[in-house]
């Protein structure tokens, strides 16, 4: 959609949203940077949007790696959390005391779930070349029945002190964990993808995939990997909303969430055609959809109406980002730059130009 | 003389980001005239070709068609006031049939008459001899079946002005007389043809004028009677050509009692080449030959494991190995550049750097990335050895010109630093000095003790560089020709005879 033409171009179109929304924050009232201490916890606009876009930065990496290798998008990843945190759920409640030592083993039981589901969307778009929209709806249609089946029953709770401490605030610490949690996992994939060529990889196979090939790199293999890799996202999502939540619910658990994290993955200025990536792009396009919901919120839109609200807005947004736009406006701006040159230029140069050529040319008439 | 003008071009200027393309250039075509513009890599040619057809928006100067100014917004401009374009690479939609291609955004009405439209396919497809059916399939003709159809596909547009850029270049010599009867015939209704070609002797036998473009500057218009070959080339290349005629091939490598570097037995891959046998010797160059469609690329796809290989066995070096997938042959010192270019070789959106270094990095492995000051080091490199015209290393190859572009191929494979390096048509659509860079290239690389396998469509380049030829005919080996004083006409009677 949007091509980096220089290094950190591809930033531009993210950060002056995102400066933008803020800037209207601002206009609406100037203690939008405030920060409140309520129990030894910072609180305010700023944490609770680094707070409420926990989830979907960690979607949105993975659809990143996903849309660049196979060309499409998983619209199954909010559903496959569901399943993951019903699976966490189960297990972390049929395995007696709730301590640290359960709580990590259950939620590597849902990542070993999370990539099970990955590798199932994987090999149908790797192996079968199933469209990946496609090979996904299975699941986005079947994921919802199967969370609740594992629950077994209506919204299992999780009360307990420990998982809250997870979804909020751990003693002693002054920044809720899931910002944390997400810092961690941002960290983790930046070392990830230094450590590794996956970037390289996998931006070869989405741009051309015959040429990548004979050059020894196995196309099926890095699709596989990068749904995979998405499916360890979706577990991580799950676990995060769920311990915020409290409870499992598996028909509102991380609800449209897909659709904005395949935006956020836009709004940073990837291609949705593949190819070539910007994982910090991503991550900043998921925290500006956050800030617009919120946004909204503070302007005191109602609620039933913000998405009308959130989509004209993207409307606006993809349409200034489109290259036909931006291609007008670049010549636009130099027919103004060329226009105000030759509109200066009579009244300073005339004079000048009249006294040097006045001589030469009554002399030329003279001869 | 000034009204005689279907196109006039006056002044242009072009420019990209770091780059040049083309500086206070004019350009005249006459009615009924066949004008060959020429040029190295990079001279312009392309980017001129682009400014005439809206594609590209010019810089400065400008464009008169039958003497009126215009402006183009876009190439449906150009095409609509009948400049029909035919581009170097195939740019028709592989999925659809003959005739939609033919016919495809063109019609007046809101629907297709399919009827009226495979009847009208039908009529001057024959018109043509072009071999193809209507309903076919595109992707089911041959390429050069294709290039015919793109070719039909933009005389049938009513033209005033027709461009053809290296329409030859996928074409066997059958295919370019058909061709060169259907540019006469334009030429006698008074259309313009602009022809751009590196086969110089086409140049010769059908243009009435030439235009040399050198580093995006006019060098001159000539007739083609007063302007010798021998001058033409020096012009494009702006020093006198002795280059070509120092090239020596080697004697062949005596074998040595070592084994091959290379021995395959009765491979056969899913691409339908027959099976066949194959060795090369340290150092030693040689080459497949045949039409096109003999199965010769088919045959080194085979050997490098590009198609699903079916059957046979391979040794390196006299030991046994298996060979199911580029990277196994890669691991075993074979390096493959493939004949289609843009489809098989450049990932168009990364970078020259990655380019360069993607085999090698392949090959080092997933989990031990080179570090970025490397990898800049080793694309530095072979920007300099090779001559690459590029304005960085972060450049995306897409921008580069195509022999530029086939130069970073070849560093990515020389990086590798193969023991035996197949070359699928390293030389096609890019200028004669880049082409006898390539071919001093491959002779000096067989003095540095690697074996090649050369491919190549004009005889007379593998004459220069190859001490044997394998000719091919109908997907299978039909002979051998070695000796180093091989005539093009021993090659063609071996091909034509099918056998030696």
């Amino acid at each position: 959609m949007v091509r980096a033409k220089a290094h950190g171009s591809h930033l531009f179109l993210p950060l002056s949203v995102l400066a933008l929304l803020i800037v209207i924050n601002l206009i609406k009232g100037a203690d939008y940077f405030s920060i409140t201490v309520i129990n030894g916890a910072l609180y305010g606009n700023i944490p609770n949007i680094l707070f409420g876009a926990s989830e979907l930065v960690i979607l949105a990496i993975g659809m990143t790696l996903v849309t660049a290798s196979s060309r499409g998008q998983d619209i199954s990843v909010g559903v496959a959390g569901a399943i993951t945190s019903a699976v966490f759920v189960q297990v972390l409640q049929n395995s007696g005391d709730i301590t640290w030592l359960t709580i990590a083993a259950s939620f590597l039981v849902s990542c070993v779930v999370g990539i099970g589901i990955g590798a199932f969307n994987g090999s149908l778009v790797s192996i079968f070349r199933v469209q990946p929209m496609v090979a996904t709806l299975i699941l986005f249609t079947a994921g919802r029945s199967i969370a609740f089946m594992i629950d077994g029953k209506l919204s299992p709770v999780l009360a307990n002190n420990l998982t809250s401490q997870i979804g909020g605030v751990m003693p002693g610490v002054p920044i809720q964990t899931p910002i944390i949690l997400t810092v961690v996992f941002i960290v983790l994939v930046a070392v990830f993808l230094k450590t590794t060529n996956l970037k390289l990889y996998s931006e070869s196979v989405g741009i051309n995939e015959k040429a990548a090939r004979l050059n020894g790199i196995d196309p099926a293999k890095i699709k596989f990997l990068t749904y995979m890799i998405l499916g360890v996202c979706s577990a991580v999502a799950g676990f995060i909303a769920v311990t915020k939540a409290g409870r499992h619910d598996s028909v509102n658990l991380l609800k449209f969430v897909e659709m904005d994290a395949i935006l956020a993955v836009a709004i940073g200025g990837n291609a949705l055609s593949g190819g070539k990536f910007s994982i910090s792009g991503s991550i900043i396009g998921a925290y500006t959809i956050e800030v617009l919901n919120r946004t909204f919120l503070r302007l005191e839109v109602g609620t039933e109406t913000i998405k009308a609200f959130k989509a004209v807005f993207i409307i606006i947004l993809m349409v200034v980002a489109s290259p036909v736009v931006r291609e007008y406006a670049t010549k636009a701006l130099r027919r103004i730059r060329s226009g105000a040159n030759s509109g200066t230029m009579p009244k300073t140069g005339a004079p000048d130009a009249a006294a040097v050529s006045g001589p030469e040319a009554v002399a030329k008439k003279e001869v | 003389m000034r009204s005689e003008n279907v196109l006039e071009m006056q002044g242009i200027c072009k420019a990209f980001p770091g780059v040049r393309a083309l500086h206070n250039v004019d350009f005249a075509l006459r009615k009924g005239d066949i004008h060959a513009l020429m040029g190295e890599n990079g001279a312009g040619k392309s980017t001129l070709i682009k400014v005439m057809t809206g594609v590209y928006e010019k810089d400065a100067g400008q464009i008169a068609i039958e003497g009126r100014p215009i402006h183009f917004r876009s190439p449906q401009d150009a095409q609509n006031i009948g400049i029909g374009t035919v581009y170097q690479e195939i740019t028709l939609c592989p999925n659809l049939t003959v005739a939609e291609n033919m016919f495809i955004g063109r019609g007046r009405y809101a629907f297709v008459q399919w009827k009226r439209m495979n009847a009208k396919a039908t009529q001057l497809l024959a018109s043509l001899g072009i071999p193809a059916r209507p309903t076919q399939q595109l992707s089911s003709c041959s390429l050069a079946v294709q290039q015919m159809i793109a070719i039909a596909r933009a005389i049938d547009m009513d033209c005033k002005i027709l461009i053809l850029d290296e329409p030859t270049s996928s074409l066997d010599e059958d295919e370019v007389k058909k061709l060169f009867a259907l540019m006469r015939e334009l030429k006698s209704r008074g259309v313009g043809i602009i022809f751009v070609t590196h086969f110089l002797d086409q140049v010769y036998e059908i243009s009435d004028r030439i235009t040399v473009l050198r580093n995006g500057e006019l060098i001159g218009e000539y007739e083609v009677s007063s302007l010798p070959q021998f001058e033409l080339v020096s012009k494009m290349m702006g020093k006198a050509l002795g280059d070509v005629a120092k090239i020596r091939k080697h004697e062949p490598p005596a074998p040595v009692g070592s084994a091959p570097v290379f021995e395959g037995t009765a491979l056969s891959s899913d691409a339908g080449v027959r099976p066949f046998n194959f060795t090369i010797q340290k150092g030693e160059v040689n080459g497949f030959t045949g039409l096109l469609g003999s199965g010769r690329s088919e045959s080194v796809r085979a050997i490098f494991a590009a198609d699903k290989v079916t059957g046979g066995e391979v040794k390196i070096n006299g030991k046994k190995v298996k060979i199911r997938a580029p990277l196994d042959a890669m691991k075993q010192g074979i390096g493959y550049l493939p004949e289609d270019r843009k489809g098989d070789g450049i990932i168009a959106d990364l970078s020259v750097r990655d380019n360069i270094i993607l085999a090698t990095q392949v090959m080092k492995g997933f989990f031990r990335p080179l570090s970025r000051k490397q990898a800049e080091e080793f694309a530095d490199e072979y920007i300099k050895s090779l001559n690459i015209k590029t304005p960085s290393t972060n450049t995306p190859i897409k921008s580069l010109s195509g022999g530029n572009q086939q130069k970073v191929i070849l560093a990515r494979w020389l990086l590798t630093h193969p023991e035996y390096l197949i070359l699928d048509e390293p030389t096609r659509g890019i200028d004669v000095g880049t082409k006898v860079e390539i071919q001093k290239l491959v002779l000096k690389l067989a003095e540095d003790g690697v074996s090649v396998t050369f491919i190549s469509s004009e005889i007379e380049e593998m004459l220069r560089t190859c001490s044997r030829l394998i000719v091919m005919k109908d997907r299978q080996i039909v002979g051998e020709l070695s000796g180093m004083n091989l005539t093009q006409s021993d090659v063609m009677h071996a091909i034509a005879r099918g056998g030696v």
